[in-house]
């Protein structure tokens, strides 16, 4: 981005005069108001539909398909609605607390997408601790849940909370030892060189590099999961139990504000994985148009980062909910000694073959290849036996 | 270090809470996630049946019989008509007896796809509660044919059946239960072996077969402690003598025997049965009038009966006094979710939070039969 | 064993405190001493040739002279049943507990005072279960009476046909 706008003062785009510092304050400014504006939020919104019509397919209905061309303006129905409703705020709720707590979790939805990669040159700021400063900031919702989830006055939403914050915090770890594989391999934070150090085909990639970073997106993927408080880990807002959880209280727009991070940050999540892990907007060198390469890189962003929020719903629809113990146990006797030896297989392999081992990349994308194969094989055979029809067409 | 000072929380599971088991209340005790004991607070949809029974008469009470229970409706039929019969020595015609049992297993197939996709959904999956909900709105189809009514059927009369089977309706029932089998199949892999549910739900809620006896357990929960007890075979009535069929008892194989996996297991295995008891029936039917002939002012001799028949949630007792009027004496329901929500105080404590829901779902609890 | 068998043994062990035997078809009841009821039923409970460890059914009636308690008892080892009833006065019944021989009379009995006005002596949790806890009256009973309110909610609701024919303005 930085180089975008130094390039345009340069061509003279803004006039002779114009003083470089307050040109890339204005440009950076209006950058960020697209993307918030134009891009998180209605993604937001729009994951909201489109997780009712995947999980309505998964359960044999159909889904909203009555405001809007297959129901798509649904969610600006929903969101007009929840506008318009009462605010309330209960007598002896912690009236200042209470109203913070929906913006903490909002910013802890907004700000990840200054270091978004969207595509070679669209990113807000290329920091140079870009991962970090993403998964730090993410952990603000902890603040905002717990905020919530006290400021209440509900002993429910106290649980709720409660168990919400001791979910984030536990399964940072994981995440965070999830990261450090790659960063040993690329020996940068910056999600930019992060995604210049893959390449565009898939055995590229780093989650065929090497068996440990397989192993290790796995482990990141769940606990992003985890942290965005997905099933199965959404216990803080267990439905059948507490209700919504810490937002109990919650209703018209506030309660909105947590459901809109809850979905915005499934795009949080598929992005941190695609640049880690997937390569990024990796797109092979079709044309010299810079425009044109940028357009596709973009678009092979959003290709990858959408079917992890797909995959994300679909397990949604699928899975229970664990206990709040057994999360804990899986979290502090699984998969934090797995990162550890995920950070110390990859430091050993970065020892032995410091520019990667193209090999292993095929080997493990014929694996990770035959794993797909099987997975659509036991599908086929549980549809024929079922002896159900299926109807593949989703605009039913 | 000076010991922590913590406090007990008293929570209020309340009347009104996202759970599709009624309306149920739970005074929680607990210390953080941990409960110490959960009492019971039941009494919300109470609505004096037994009261009313006094006063419209014994076929007047038949629709009232439908809402004791209103996901297993034909077997509270059943059950107020083998009251009326046992005491007035009226045989059921052979047809009859035959179109009980067929509306009665059907019944117990929709009211244990609803148990188990309820409890599905409590756990977490949203998937299997509108599988087995679709599953239902078939046999909710057939027996809307039958008898017109979706949920409160008022099917069976004293003597008998109120209508034949409509003509077709046999091969309707014989191809639903072709579709039925794979379909058990399916839903079994979608969540049954998942290894979340069954670690959510063995060994949570064990019941020994020494306690579920002396609190009076029946139905599923009984047979999965073990015990092989069910009186369609042990006191069998009706026409269940006709049939050949399993009794699926639990065996402990995921946790300890006795834990909510027992009891889900034996479900879903009991669906499996009443599918093949209606394949029998179906194909046995014998022909003749399904209707004994009955008074229309109904005055069984004076005397005292007591009626035990096997409902979707396990033994379920009729006790019917009379004076030889044309009104009943005293109607009194034992229905099994009563003695089920008795034990729930006692296995509550050390569970935690989200076991409590686990268990009364495992128990299928319905808060009608509680109330009456 | 025969329901009738059963009795008869019980008849045997507690001589005339079985107070009388009524072979009535198509249940045979024995009616039994209310105050022997914890012991016979115990007997009934550990008795290995009865062994009944079920109290099937525990139910209240109202006749309009007395209260009758009855206890349907069954046994899941020898497959029988037997069927016991205790006569209360209706002025003030009370009857001792037999929770702690079943499990199962805890809230039956509860049930029953709650609706009959039964008091089962050395309950551990006498109170009401399926009315609300300050409701007055026992709705069972063949002589009561619907209160006209509670809690400011009428239950009595005037019926149209009736103004039709009363000619008060």
């Amino acid at each position: 981005m930085q180089t975008l706008i130094q390039n345009l003062i340069a061509s003279g785009a803004f006039g002779k005069n114009a003083s470089p510092d307050l040109v890339a304050a204005i440009v950076i400014f209006v950058m960020s108001a697209v993307v918030f504006l134009g891009v998180a939020f209605p993604f937001a919104g729009i994951v909201s539909w489109a997780e009712r019509r995947v999980w309505a397919r998964i359960q044999s209905r159909v889904g909203p398909n009555r405001v809007g061309p297959q129901g798509f303006l649904q969610w600006l129905a929903d969101g007009v609605k929840n506008v318009c409703k009462e605010d309330i705020i209960p007598d002896e709720a912690d009236s200042p607390l209470f109203k913070l707590a929906p913006y903490l979790v909002m910013l802890a939805f907004t700000l990840p997408w200054a270091v978004m990669p969207f595509s070679s040159s669209l990113i807000l700021a290329d920091m140079n601790v870009g991962i970090l400063y993403m998964t730090s900031v993410t952990a603000l919702t902890v603040v905002g849940v717990l905020m919530a989830g006290w400021a209440s006055n509900d002993k429910w939403s106290l649980i709720g909370g409660i168990r919400s914050a001791a979910q984030i915090v536990s399964y940072e770890i994981p995440a965070g030892l999830s990261i450090f594989p790659v960063v040993m391999m690329t020996g940068t934070l910056s999600m930019q060189n992060i995604i210049r150090g893959q390449g565009w085909a898939p055995q590229h990639w780093f989650l065929f590099a090497n068996p440990f970073t397989f192993v290790a997106a796995n482990i990141l993927y769940i606990s992003a999961l985890a942290e965005g408080n997905r099933t199965p880990f959404d216990l803080p807002e267990a439905e059948s139990e507490l209700v919504a959880g810490f937002a109990t209280e919650y209703s018209g727009w506030r309660y909105l504000c947590f459901f809109m991070a809850e979905w915005g940050n499934l795009f949080i999540i598929g992005a941190i994985i695609t640049t880690l892990f997937l390569g990024g907007w990796q797109f092979p060198h079709v044309t010299n148009n810079v425009v044109a390469m940028n357009v596709l890189q973009l678009i092979s962003f959003n290709v990858k980062v959408l079917f992890l929020v797909f995959v994300s719903m679909w397990i949604r629809a699928t899975l229970p909910r664990v206990r709040i113990d057994q999360l804990m146990t899986v979290c502090w006797k699984y998969f934090v000694p797995i990162a550890f030896v995920n950070m110390i297989g990859t430091a050993v392999w970065v020892a032995i073959w410091p520019d990667g081992n193209a090999a292993m990349g095929y080997v493990m994308f014929a694996g990770g290849i035959a794993l797909a194969v099987v997975f659509i094989q036991r599908v086929i055979y549980y549809l024929k036996r079922s002896r159900m029809e299926v109807y593949f067409n989703p605009t039913i | 270090m000076s010991t922590l000072h913590t406090e007990e929380m008293t929570l209020n599971m309340g009347p009104q809470h996202p759970s599709t088991h009624g309306v149920l209340r739970f005074v929680v005790r607990a210390d953080g996630e941990v409960m110490r004991e959960a009492i019971p607070d039941v009494g919300y949809l109470h609505r004096s049946i037994e009261k009313i029974a006094e006063k419209v008469g014994y076929h007047g009470f038949m629709p009232y019989t439908d809402r004791v229970d209103y996901v297993c409706a034909m077997f509270t039929n059943q059950g107020w008509g083998m009251a009326c019969e046992k005491l007035a020595g009226i045989e059921v015609p052979r047809r009859g007896e035959y179109c009980r049992v067929i509306a009665a297993e059907f019944n117990r197939i929709a009211s244990h796809l609803l148990s188990v996709g309820a409890m599905a959904m409590d756990i977490g999956a949203v998937t299997p509660f509108t599988h087995a909900i679709r599953e239902r709105e078939m046999i909710n189809d057939l027996i809307e044919e039958l008898c017109g009514a979706r949920l409160t059927f008022n099917y069976m009369r004293i003597g008998g059946v109120a209508w034949d089977l409509p003509p077709g309706w046999r091969e309707k029932a014989l191809a639903y239960l072709d579709h039925f089998d794979p379909i058990l199949e399916e839903y079994n892999a979608l969540i049954s072996w998942n290894k979340i549910y069954v670690e959510r739900l063995a060994s949570v809620g064990v019941i020994t077969p020494a306690d579920a006896i002396n609190y009076n357990l029946v139905g599923p929960n009984l047979r999965a402690c073990g015990i092989k007890w069910d009186i369609r075979k042990d006191i069998p009535y009706s026409a269940y003598p006709d049939f050949e069929f399993e009794v699926p008892i639990g065996a402990g194989d995921w946790g300890k025997l006795g834990d909510s996996m027992d009891r889900y297991v034996v479900r879903i295995r009991e669906m499996a049965q009443s599918a093949i008891i209606l394949r029998q029936a179906l194909a046995k039917i014998p022909s003749g009038p399904v209707l004994a002939k009955v008074a229309r002012n109904f005055k069984p001799p004076a005397g005292e009966c007591q009626i035990r028949i096997e409902s979707g949630r396990g033994d379920m007792g009729w006790y019917l006094v009379s004076d030889g009027t044309g009104y009943p004496w005293r109607v009194h329901v034992r229905t099994g979710s009563f003695a089920a929500m008795g034990i729930i105080q006692k296995l509550s404590a050390g569970l935690m939070i989200a076991d409590l829901v686990t268990l009364i779902a495992s128990l299928d609890v319905i808060a009608p039969e509680i109330d009456r | 064993m025969e329901p009738l068998q059963i009795l008869e043994r019980v008849k045997n062990r507690f001589g005339d405190r079985v107070l009388e035997t009524v072979d009535k078809k198509p249940d045979p009841f024995s009616v039994v001493d209310p105050r022997a009821i914890v012991e016979i039923g115990r007997f009934m409970n550990e008795d290995p040739e009865l062994a009944m460890d079920c109290l099937s059914n525990q139910s209240g009636v109202d006749y309009k002279d007395r209260i009758e308690v009855v206890y349907h008892l069954f046994s899941y080892k020898h497959r029988h049943t037997a069927v016991l009833k205790v006569k209360l006065p209706r002025e003030n019944p009370v009857i001792e507990t037999v929770e702690n021989i079943w499990k199962s009379a805890n809230w039956m009995e509860r049930e029953i005072f709650d609706l009959l006005g039964v008091n089962f002596e050395g309950h551990s949790d006498m109170r009401r279960i399926l009315m609300p806890e300050d409701w007055i009256g026992h709705p069972l009973r063949k002589d009561f009476v619907e209160p006209a309110e509670y809690h400011g909610i009428s239950t009595v609701r005037e019926s149209p046909i009736i103004r039709l024919d009363t000619k008060k303005k």
